[in-house]
């Protein structure tokens, strides 16, 4: 496969091309028919359709945003490709068997008349058993070393100096990302930088939990990786493609594990540095009245808004709030309208939040809706 | 063949006259009572290892059917994107109920009823080692069953399902601590799954006993049925794994009741230990539960292909090696929980290494059935779809050894997919496989064979619709677990066929059902032998008396009914 290749593309032997071949081979087999007996006939055209039905269901996989089958960032391209190693491996192991378990079925199953005597009684050949022990391990041994060099290079790496940190914090059902470079803390979308391969610069998570033990996974971009309390792992991504990567918890922490959908932001290092640069700043607030309620209320015990008194630590931090596209951790666009039902009532996109409906009125709805919607 | 004298080649009769208690007549051995109470009387206070064997099986076909109703609602909720069928709350618990019965209540307990009702005839003997612990270990399988249950009702009430446990079946620390788990739901948990270990560690070594000691004469251990022998390495797995599980749920409970910190992770206890004590039980649990699958295919393939197993001693030899690969492998459910790169490696290699014996056991059965007369009964199609469904599963268990992929496919839908192929595609297939075989034997009646076939085929196709496209989701990225899914991930149809997969599967498990009550009453009269089998076990009737044989046999081979059969062709000269 060619670098050019799209994400998600699948080796050139399962694309659709593949089908019209397969087609006319099918019908070859119809003109066969004429001379062979109908059963082969209908073995291959059950054949052709379940192949194409797999492809067409491979087909419809490629456009997808958290398929495994990923080039757009390392490690997710080093475990793409020994996916294929060990797919061809596998795919290779069924064929033989297979065909061999099938054509004992087929063959020597009873005829008509085969009830008078019992079939030649055979216990058993040390050399064929020899021959099925031995085949069975030299392939364990091509495939350990495949893996283990792997495995050495995606965990044994050594990091450059010119990476950026991050370190991310599980939550119940939240993430949280803070930046020790540059000083900020931000929530459940991750912005990086797109790694040059000619001067990478990749990202260095720190993982850890608040609470529960979660996972983080964005498939495009790398395998998961639990965030353990008390156990503080390390992962890193270089991704090559600017885009958004979408993932989410893959460790069942709770209630709303479902819903605890994470983004990866890869930009170019202008975007990136622009957006670090807001990040940085303090939330310049205008709308006096919705800040009161905002401080006044419990909000503040769990919410902080750098640059104000709310210093909360417990939810997401909120002083950059309207940069990001979606809240509850993705479970609903960021729109002032859905921040208002969010407010009001959590139930509404996310039936298991910790975040409690503060019955508010209506009035002091709208004023702290006006004053989350400045927090730019 | 009568009840009586049974005699042997290489062996005389011993005459052994039978001594029973002269309460009322009896009707092949058992004493039939009047009434009804009398009836279910003598069923609890049994210690005859075939009607334990029985109400094991009973009550695990009871708890099959409760989980696949759990199943269902699972796969309801899943069928569509942002579906509201069921709360999040209440999915999580049925989830978790589903994971943890099927283990537990339904896995564990059939295979062990069938280990109870088959091993001491198979080996000619009149009972277990140990009678009494037999029937105490039965019931208190049947109260930890009975105790999860139970957590539906108690608790908060029917309302919100209870206070069923919801923290998933491996139930990871800190999840299940007092602060993350409030109310009783976890305990119902921890202490039904304690409950019934101590069931599974009697019943353990009971087998062990039994298959060491009671076995009649001639019969060696290479001449033991490869069933008895499977049930030997799957108990000395039992008495391993379940005691780390006992002692990771004691810890838990002091952890949540008397102030202990093994898994309090804000007081400096580890959540790492869990995992390292759950799937130190957990994976050798993998193999208790496939180990006697290959046991009944041991034995069906066989007799249906009308030929000796290929390759005893190799068999034997790879069930013993994988045995002890199996209690090297735990780690692999733990790639990503950030070990060393040199643990990844280690535990990718002894993965691997399960595939060489296990590889063995799929090449030993096709060479059996190689040469044969193959008759397809249900009980030999349901053991040769086990043969091909076992090998994908095992060739996707292989994919998620190589641990930068299963960085990837871990906990997502294609793990799940993986695991139910060899749940169900290979130890549920041959339960079936064994319950057709071996109905005769217990009621006397044969199960319908049109059923069963209508049985297999709609019960295949709806496996096949449910578990073959559930691996592409994983692809895709599905993690599991998760109660609703975004519309735009390219999921929405793959659920919707895994879904209708399987409406098929309930729908042949109804035909099933209907068909072990209907032949109960009007199946066709099986006598003694109706596979025209070799094992000792047909040589008595059916159902057998209560002491099985009348005289104890005497064996000269490993097919000792083969012998009866073919005095001129004893198995005894190629042996």
């Amino acid at each position: 496969m060619g670098d050019e290749s799209g994400p998600g593309d699948l080796p050139p032997v399962l694309k659709d091309e593949a089908v019209p071949n397969l087609r006319s081979r099918d019908d070859r087999g119809s003109e066969a028919a004429v001379v062979f007996p109908i059963k082969r006939h209908a073995l291959r055209g059950i054949a052709a359709v379940l192949f194409s039905a797999l492809l067409s269901a491979h087909a419809y996989a490629i456009p997808q945003g958290t398929s495994v089958f990923s080039r757009d960032a390392t490690p997710a391209s080093g475990s793409f490709s020994l996916q294929l190693f060990v797919y061809t491996i596998t795919i290779g192991i069924f064929i033989v068997v297979g065909s061999l378990g099938a054509y004992a079925v087929v063959k020597f199953r009873a005829k008509p008349g085969d009830e008078k005597a019992e079939p030649v009684q055979i216990f058993g050949s040390n050399q064929i058993e020899l021959s099925w022990t031995i085949i069975p391990v030299l392939i364990v041994v091509v495939l350990f070393l495949t893996t283990a060099r792997m495995i050495f290079a995606i965990q044994d790496t050594h990091e450059p100096g010119n990476s950026i940190k991050v370190t991310a914090i599980g939550h119940q059902f939240w993430w949280e990302f803070q930046y020790p470079q540059y000083g900020f803390t931000t929530a459940n979308e991750l912005h990086v930088p797109v790694s040059d391969p000619k001067d990478p610069t990749p990202t260095y998570l720190k993982l850890g939990s608040a609470d529960v033990v979660h996972s983080f996974w964005v498939p495009r971009l790398a395998g998961k990786t639990d965030m353990i309390p008390g156990h503080p792992n390390e992962m890193w991504i270089d991704p090559s493609k600017p885009g958004m990567y979408e993932g989410q918890c893959s460790q069942f922490c709770g209630t709303e594990h479902a819903k605890m959908l994470l983004r990866v932001y890869v930009q170019s290092r202008t975007d990136f540095d622009a957006w670090v640069k807001n990040q940085q700043t303090d939330a310049v607030a205008t709308e006096e009245q919705g800040k009161r309620v905002f401080e006044s209320q419990a909000c503040i015990n769990c919410h902080a808004v750098k640059g104000t008194i709310a210093n909360g630590r417990y939810g997401p931090d909120l002083t950059h709030l309207m940069s990001r596209d979606t809240i509850a951790a993705g479970a609903a666009e960021n729109t002032p309208d859905n921040l208002r039902r969010w407010v009001e009532n959590p139930e509404v996109f996310k039936s298991g939040s910790n975040m409690p409906a503060m019955n508010l009125t209506p009035e002091q709805l709208t004023q702290v809706t006006a004053y989350l919607a400045t927090l730019k | 063949m009568s009840d009586s004298a049974l005699p042997m080649p290489g062996g005389g009769v011993r005459d052994v006259t039978p001594e029973r208690p002269s309460t009322g007549h009896t009707v092949a051995g058992y004493p039939v009572r009047e009434t009804f109470l009398e009836k279910a009387h003598s069923w609890v206070v049994t210690v005859d290892h075939k009607k334990l064997g029985i109400m094991y099986i009973v009550y695990s076909l009871l708890f099959l059917v409760v989980a696949g109703i759990e199943a269902m609602v699972i796969r309801i909720q899943l069928a569509v994107p942002h579906n509201t069928f069921v709360s999040p709350q209440v999915y999580n618990r049925v989830f978790t109920m589903h994971g943890t019965t099927m283990v537990f209540f339904v896995g564990m307990p059939i295979l062990i009823g069938f280990a109870n009702y088959l091993i001491p005839l198979m080996i000619g003997a009149r009972d277990m080692a140990f009678p009494r612990l037999n029937a105490f270990s039965f019931w208190m399988t049947a109260l930890g069953g009975i105790l999860l249950y139970y957590s539906f009702i108690g608790g908060v009430g029917l309302s919100n399902a209870g206070s069923a446990p919801d923290v998933g079946w491996f139930a990871y620390a800190p999840l299940t601590s007092k602060a993350f788990s409030r109310g009783h739901s976890t305990d119902y948990w921890a202490l039904s799954l304690t409950i019934s270990g101590v069931g599974s560690i009697g019943a353990a070594i009971n087998m062990i006993a039994t298959t060491i000691c009671m076995r009649c004469k001639g019969m060696t251990m290479f001449r033991l049925p490869l069933l008895a022998w499977l049930y030997v390495v799957q108990a000395a797995l039992i008495l391993v794994a379940i005691g780390p599980l006992t002692a990771a749920q004691i810890m838990l409970m002091v952890d949540r009741y008397l102030g202990g910190h093994f898994f309090d992770t804000q007081a400096g206890g580890s959540a790492y230990i869990w995992m390292h004590f759950f799937w130190i039980f957990g994976h050798p649990e993998v193999y208790v539960l496939v180990l006697p699958a290959f046991a009944f295919a041991n034995e069906i393939i066989p007799t249906f292909s009308r030929k000796a197993i290929f390759g005893y001693p190799a068999m034997v030899a790879a069930s013993v090696a994988i045995g002890f690969v199996s209690l090297g492998v735990w780690a692999h459910h733990m790639f990503t929980v950030g070990m060393t790169s040199v643990s990844n490696a280690f535990f990718a290699l002894s993965t691997m290494l399960v595939a060489v014996p296990t590889g063995i056991k799929i090449f030993n059965w096709i060479a059996t059935m190689w040469g044969g007369k193959i008759r397809f009964a249900t009980a030999m199609i349901f053991c040769v779809a086990f043969v091909f469904q076992f090998l994908i599963s095992g060739l996707t268990g292989i994919i998620l050894s190589v641990a930068p992929v299963d960085w990837q496919l871990h906990n997502s839908y294609f793990v799940v997919a993986h695991f139910h192929y060899v749940l169900v595609g290979g130890i549920l297939f041959t339960i079936f496989g064994a319950i057709y075989y071996w109905y005769p034997k217990m009621t006397g009646r044969m199960l319908d064979e049109k059923l069963g076939k209508i049985h297999f085929w709609i019960f295949l196709i709806g496996f096949h619709l449910t578990f073959d496209f559930m691996h592409i989701p994983g692809f895709l990225g599905m993690p599991r677990h998760i109660y609703t899914y975004e519309p735009d991930r390219g999921w929405n149809t793959l659920n919707m066929i895994v879904s209708c997969g399987a409406v098929f599967q309930s729908v042949a498990i109804a035909i099933f059902v209907y068909n072990l009550v209907y032949s109960y009453f009007k199946g066709a009269e099986a006598g003694a032998d109706p596979w025209d089998a070799w094992t000792l076990e047909w040589a008595t009737t059916s159902p057998p008396p209560a002491y099985n044989f009348a005289t104890e046999p005497i064996v000269g081979s490993r097919r000792p009914l083969w012998d009866l059969k073919h005095p001129d062709d004893l198995d005894s000269q190629w042996e």
